[in-house]
């Protein structure tokens, strides 16, 4: 029951913490007005290459947007605490590290799909796309999923933290490297084979092409085994973070390092 | 004499604080070789005939404004949480001399994302860097610059009353990178964009660096883009005497 408690109360509160200093001010210019202008450049870098459509750069952007409050909420759960000198009062807690990272990751989860559907709606209805309505569902769907495994991966982003200083530089190039390789606005298909091996091993490449199809008609049966592999992606990011999470605690303590790095 | 002396000084010194910081470096240089390198991609691929270089060199100047924006948004704000804005508010020079060289700073550190960008688009996609008029180029590179670092000046002013205006500053990032025009032509944009755009001093810039490189008329877009650089700079300065005025007072100049 404790667990569950440190779960839903403790992701709560650390949810409200983060958007205690994430107010309007920040949230509407970075989470709200960004990505529509990222979506807007895209498409008119696209328009200015002549390469692909509108709908490729409205859903490739929109849900690769949710990197950043994936990325960045999900590191600071570490970087904010160590800011405020909490982070070693949680550490000698006697929670569960499970619920305990995990409830902060829910309602980032929640808040990268919210980004990325508010930039989808918006940016389409600026652009103009044209998605039939029964795929809407699907989409949104999709959307979550991919800011599920966004989530995993900035759980290691969060992980790594806690050796190095600079959070907001390591969450910036993943954010880079996501939007290069994961098929948002360069087809996967043109990029070098080397590119195209690492695309299929991070998040967003099977879920953006899965929204895609879905955009251009397709039933979520013909893409279920896109968002599979794209949630599988997820869980293994999840794994692999909340074990260097661990890792990295274990070896702070033994170091005395928490609050250096 | 003296106000040259401090304009200077007062670049140099945060010229080198910059360079100590890995957000400042290293991110600058890194972060927009990424979209520089999604655009190579996408113009390769495309049916643009427009020349690789002319992409690179708008990918390039991206870099400078990339640098520009946030921090010069983020520039009162530093000085609050230094506790040095009203040490620097209240010295006998007036505070838009120690402000304007802040924002020039962070936009020449943008000269090492330039290089970094046309650079790799050299070594990874092969684009060869011919300048047409070396000498237009030589002015038109500063010229860029240092009326990007204008127009960080008077955002920075604009953001004085806002807590939290590194967020407005980043959120100014993509809008300009878009009608700017360094990767798409202004033609593309619906006609009520284009005033917007020939009122960024950096779309004269990118224009004077392409007509540099590519043919042109880069001294005509040099002049226009220092003069835009020159209102930018008085505009910020009287904007400054206001906040100045009504920040000492209503006793808000640290927004406590």
């Amino acid at each position: 029951m404790n667990s569950v408690r440190v779960f839903f109360v403790g992701g709560l509160t650390s949810y409200r913490a983060l958007f205690g200093w994430l107010s309007p001010w920040v949230f509407i210019p970075s989470l709200v007005v960004a990505p529509v202008f990222q979506i807007l450049l895209f498409v008119y870098i696209g328009r200015s290459a002549q390469l692909e459509s509108d709908e490729f750069y409205v859903i490739g952007n929109a849900i690769q947007y949710a990197s950043i409050p994936c990325l960045f909420a999900m590191t600071q759960t570490i970087a904010g605490e160590r800011f405020q000198q909490t982070l070693g009062y949680i550490l000698i807690s006697p929670a569960r590290r499970l619920p305990l990272y995990v409830g902060r990751a829910l309602p980032v989860v929640l808040n990268g799909f919210l980004t990325a559907a508010v930039a989808l709606v918006v940016g389409g209805v600026i652009v103009g796309i044209d998605v039939p309505a029964s795929s809407w569902a699907p989409i949104a769907f999709v959307t979550l999923v991919c800011a599920f495994s966004c989530t995993g991966l900035g759980l290691l982003n969060a992980g790594c933290g806690l050796v190095v200083r600079e959070n907001a530089v390591l969450s910036n190039i993943i954010f880079g490297v996501l939007l290069v390789f994961s098929g948002s606005n360069v087809p996967i298909d043109q990029l070098p084979a080397w590119m195209q091996s690492v695309s299929e091993v991070i998040p967003f490449t099977h879920g953006i092409e899965a929204a895609r199809r879905l955009a251009d008609g397709e039933t979520f049966g013909d893409v279920a085994g896109l968002v599979g592999e794209e949630a599988v992606i997820g869980v293994v990011y999840g794994a692999v973070g909340y074990t260097v999470i661990r890792a990295m605690e274990i070896l702070s303590r033994r170091w005395a390092t928490l609050e250096r790095a | 004499m003296r106000t040259l002396r401090l304009l200077s000084m007062g670049w140099l010194f945060h010229m080198k604080m910059l360079t100590r910081s890995s957000f400042n470096t290293f991110l600058g240089i890194v972060y927009p070789l990424f979209f520089a390198t999604i655009a190579f991609f996408m113009f390769k691929a495309g049916d643009d005939p427009k020349p690789l270089l002319w992409a690179s060199l708008g990918a390039a100047v991206m870099g400078i404004w990339g640098t520009t924006s946030t921090a010069a948004g983020n520039a009162l704000s530093r000085e609050r949480w230094h506790g040095t804005l009203e040490l620097l508010v209240a010295a006998p020079t007036h505070f838009s001399y120690v402000l304007l060289p802040v924002t020039i700073a962070m936009a020449t550190i943008g000269i090492y994302s330039m290089c970094a960008t046309l650079l790799w688009g050299w070594l990874v996609f092969g684009i060869q860097i011919e300048i047409g008029d070396p000498l237009a180029f030589a002015l038109a590179v500063p010229a860029t610059v240092i009326t990007i670092g204008a127009l960080g000046f008077l955002m920075a002013v604009a953001f004085v009353r806002f807590r939290q205006a590194w967020a407005l500053g980043n959120m100014f990032e993509y809008p300009v990178w878009l009608i700017s025009g360094f990767l798409v032509p202004l033609s593309l944009f619906p006609a009520w964009v284009r005033p917007i755009s020939w009122a960024l001093a950096p779309t004269w810039g990118i224009a004077a660096i392409r007509g540099a490189a590519l043919g042109g008329s880069p001294y005509a877009d040099i002049a226009v883009a220092t003069a835009l650089g020159a209102a930018y700079v008085a505009i910020g300065i009287a904007l400054m005497n206001r906040a100045l005025v009504a920040a000492r007072a209503r006793a808000t100049l640290s927004l406590t």
